[in-house]
């Protein structure tokens, strides 16, 4: 079956590669020093929807994401591994959200989009790590979810059965469409850029990128698909008062600036159970892998 | 996060190149493909952007993906199961990246679903995916056997089998044999024109032959009965689909392990006819061992590059008498040296495929419409060239490869010599390249004839005409004294007439050709970018300097006579 697919994206600042100057003297999140990346469990998100597309034809795989102007970076992206298109949620009324009033934007953009069979999306961001976004969009829209989802079996007769890691093993469910996924960062790594694509795609731009003077700006008018497309809050439909700050009952009260001090520690002997149970550790605490 | 490419901004230096503007303005017809295909560029700085985007998703899946990957492929090796070969697990892992990609079939005309990469880009990608594991360098740029099968082939073969290449299959060319190495005219493997199949059948064996199961092989075999040189042979393309040929033996080899060397039977194998009867050595073969020759630079300047980093970094980790070793000058010697012969491979390198970029786009004009005077001769000029470069490119790159991953592990000490180190597989894997696609010896063969016909020192001599930043005049003057005692010597031994004399000198005369061209492009290069290549032309000017006085030294006080001390074995009357 031919299937529409939105793939959930954010853009987040790169803190897996944290440097002395990640942090402001305020305590907050020095966006600057930080390089903008695609968010890691994202892009499991959108293999696995690419991988749908490959093994049903005709399928579309669209990339729906919320930020700044420049977050139209993250549509490219998308586009340079196999997307068909997407959507930027741009608008000084969308910024400041927490994750109800996210969920609530892209729920919104959702139902402009208009039927769409999978809404899939990495489990969390590396920079709130709520792991909310993904449910909530389903709750508001009304429509099943599966979470930590590694690996999409099949979509088959209005169904989709999907592997999912869960405490102490596996569990492989079935779902009916439509439907929201959310996929953990161990599932199989997105492909890379595609050479054709990115040569096809680089100066894609959604309106608010563009420059005046843009040298390049007649192919905006020869080659209609590099304009993405871009919505406001007013575009979607959507209700101020639950957009962006005004529609986030979380409200950050301090930031504490954690210093760590090598207080504490472990010593571990040489058997393998105790280097077994310290890669663990590392792992789950994301510090390696 | 680590990229090959952006990590080196010398190699996008030579993007730089001065010929790219002809290449580019050749290679793409002054753009026309815009009009059919999205990913076509609009104008020269677009088609450069392209270039640097596709280097850069390379550069990434190198770092990434084929480097970690390269110590398990290495170990694995490839596997035959029932006469078919079966690649490293993390082999087939990384040729899939490399597909999912987009970089297969990456030279050929977009028509036929490819890039339309210069040789020159393409050149750039092999050392990238060679400075990861120089084994998947061998798969994946064989790739470039594509051009050859377009070259020669007919449109309906080249419809039929390119679209494939740039879909991800792959290709190899099946030259030697037991008793046919160096020695090509000798090939046996038969093939036989069958009224009933209505297509050749090719009977025999081949061996040694890279990537030897691929899906599409170009195969040299003696298409005229009771022949016994070279003008008897023939290319054949292979389609795997027919069947026919198995792989009846794996190699195993000192190095590049990932990469399949495999001995062929055909029975039987129904093959299509490529070119011209009885031109395949002539034409084709050298056509593509032309293009291999220029792919083993690019795997051995990969590999240099990658030596040079492992010790590089070893040395600034490594603690010895109270500081790292790097400070140590016995150490910063051989660093500098590694880097030098780096850096002069490199440019070389990219000097020749310039040269053989303009003179294949003109040939391939050439079959679209007549050539103007003009275009004749500058194909004339650069054919000539390529030509003469190409030989002292795979030579010597591939010689400083060796060298870079031997003081590699002079510099990891003790350490370099456990397995657990990567330079020990970058030396194993190095020691093919000087004698693949034709030896070092095979090289100086080749280059021997533009020695004594001045072809080199015409070269030498204009580029020494070439303005360089005041600061290298210097340097320049002693490059200059250089090619003096160049020609004296060249003039030496051609004056003695002596044939056995001049073949045995070749070699010193090669080197020195090469290391006084290297110096000279090397001044070019630093007096555009001093802080990227500064170091390297003081250094390698120097270590010129040094081996071009020895071995003029050398050949000046040689004589005939001196001969039979020499000789293996006194030869017969």
């Amino acid at each position: 079956m031919t299937l529409k697919i939105v793939v959930l994206a954010k853009q987040v600042p790169d803190t897996r590669n944290v440097g002395k100057d990640a942090m402001t003297p305020e305590g907050t999140v020095n966006r600057a020093a930080l390089p903008a990346i695609f968010n890691p469990d994202d892009l499991n998100a959108l293999e696995q929807a690419l991988r749908l597309k490959e093994e049903n034809p005709g399928s579309t795989v669209e990339v729906l994401t919320m930020g700044p102007p420049r977050a139209g970076e993250i549509i490219r992206q998308g586009l340079y591994r196999g997307a068909d298109g997407g959507y930027l949620l741009t608008d000084r009324l969308f910024a400041g959200a927490d994750t109800l009033a996210t969920s609530y934007a892209l729920a919104t953009a959702i139902r402009k989009i208009g039927k769409v069979d999978i809404v899939i999306g990495g489990r969390q961001a590396i920079d709130g790590d709520t792991a909310q976004v993904g449910p909530q969009v389903a709750q508001k829209l009304g429509l099943n979810q599966v979470t930590y989802a590694e690996k999409i079996l099949k979509v088959e007769g209005g169904k989709a059965t999907i592997e999912r890691h869960i405490d102490g093993g596996i569990e492989t469910v079935e779902a009916p469409l439509p439907l929201v996924i959310t996929v953990n960062g161990s599932a199989a790594p997105c492909r890379p850029e595609n050479a054709k694509l990115v040569m096809k795609y680089k100066y894609a731009k959604c309106p608010s990128e563009q420059v005046e003077g843009d040298p390049r700006a007649a192919l905006y008018e020869e080659r209609p698909y590099l304009n993405l497309t871009q919505w406001s809050v007013a575009d979607v439909n959507g209700d101020p008062d639950q957009c962006g700050l005004a529609g986030s009952p979380t409200k950050v009260k301090t930031v504490q600036n954690i210093v760590f001090q090598a207080k504490e520690s472990k010593t571990l002997s040489s058997s393998d159970a105790d280097i077994e149970s310290l890669v663990k550790e590392l792992l789950s605490e994301k510090l390696i892998g | 996060m680590a990229n090959y490419y952006t990590d080196h901004p010398e190699i996008a230096f030579h993007l730089d190149h001065p010929l790219m503007h002809r290449i580019v303005e050749l290679k793409e017809r002054n753009f026309a493909d815009k009009e059919k295909y999205a990913d076509a560029p609009v104008d020269y700085e677009d088609c450069i952007e392209n270039y640097k985007r596709l280097l850069e998703i390379l550069g990434d899946i190198a770092a990434n993906i084929i480097a970690p990957n390269s110590e398990d492929v290495d170990l694995e090796g490839p596997h035959l199961e029932n006469g078919r070969m079966k690649y490293a697990s993390k082999t087939v892992e990384n040729m899939d990246a490399l597909r999912k990609a987009g970089l297969c079939g990456v030279s050929l005309a977009r028509r036929y679903g490819g890039l339309n990469l210069p040789n020159l880009v393409f050149s750039m990608c092999s050392e990238l995916v060679s400075a990861a594991d120089a084994s998947l360098q061998n798969i994946w740029s064989l790739q470039s056997c594509a051009d050859t099968l377009y070259e020669f082939g007919d449109e309906d073969q080249r419809m039929r089998f390119l679209p494939r290449i740039c879909a991800g299959e792959t290709m190899s060319m099946d030259l030697t044999e037991p008793d046919a190495g160096s020695d090509l005219q000798r090939v046996m493997l038969k093939a036989t024109w069958s009224e009933k199949d209505g297509c050749w059948l090719l009977n025999g064996v081949k061996r040694f032959i890279t990537n030897g199961d691929s899906d599409i092989h170009l195969v040299l075999a003696r298409s005229e009965e009771g022949s016994k040189d070279g003008r008897g042979l023939s290319m054949f393309i292979y389609d795997k689909r027919q069947g026919g040929v198995n792989v009846r033996h794996i190699e195993h080899k000192l190095g590049i392990h990932g990469s399949p060397t495999c001995e062929l039977t055909y029975k039987n194998a129904k093959a299509e006819l490529c070119g011209e009867r009885r031109l395949g050595l002539i034409k084709a073969v050298m056509a593509l061992m032309n293009a291999a020759r220029l792919g083993i630079g690019a795997q051995s300047s990969g590999l240099s590059q990658e030596a040079y980093n492992e010790a590089v970094r070893y040395a600034s980790e490594r603690a010895q008498f109270g500081k790292t070793i790097e400070h140590f000058p016995g150490v910063y010697d051989m660093l500098s040296r590694m880097k030098a012969k780096l850096d002069a491979g490199r440019t070389l390198l990219y000097h020749t495929a310039a040269h053989v970029d303009i003179y294949k786009c003109l040939e391939d004009i050439q079959r679209e419409r007549p050539l103007t005077a003009e275009e004749r001769q500058e194909m004339k000029k650069y054919t000539r060239l390529a030509d003469a470069f190409t030989p002292i490119c795979k030579g010597m790159t591939s010689e400083y490869a060796n060298q870079n991953a031997y003081d590699g592990i002079s510099v990891h000490g003790g350490s370099g010599f456990i397995m657990e180190y990567k330079c020990q597989r970058l030396l194993r894997d190095a020691r093919i390249f000087s004698i693949y696609e034709g030896t070092t010896q095979l090289q100086v063969v080749a280059a021997v004839r533009y020695i004594t016909n001045g072809t080199y020192s015409a070269i030498i001599r204009e580029m020494l005409e070439d303005a360089v930043a005041p600061q290298y005049e210097g340097l320049k003057a002693r490059v200059a004294k250089m090619a003096d005692l160049y020609d004296e010597s060249v003039e030496y031994v051609k004056a003695a007439g002596n044939q056995e004399m001049q073949d045995f000198l070749a070699r010193r005369l090669y080197d020195m050709t090469g290391e006084i061209i290297m110096s000279l492009l090397l001044l070019r290069d630093a007096s555009k970018a001093p802080e990227l290549f500064g170091k390297s032309a003081e250094v390698y000017t120097r270590m010129a300097e040094e081996n071009v006085a020895g071995k003029s030294a050398y050949v000046l006080a040689f004589k005939a006579e001196d001969l039979p001390s020499f000789r293996a074995v006194t030869p017969e009357e």
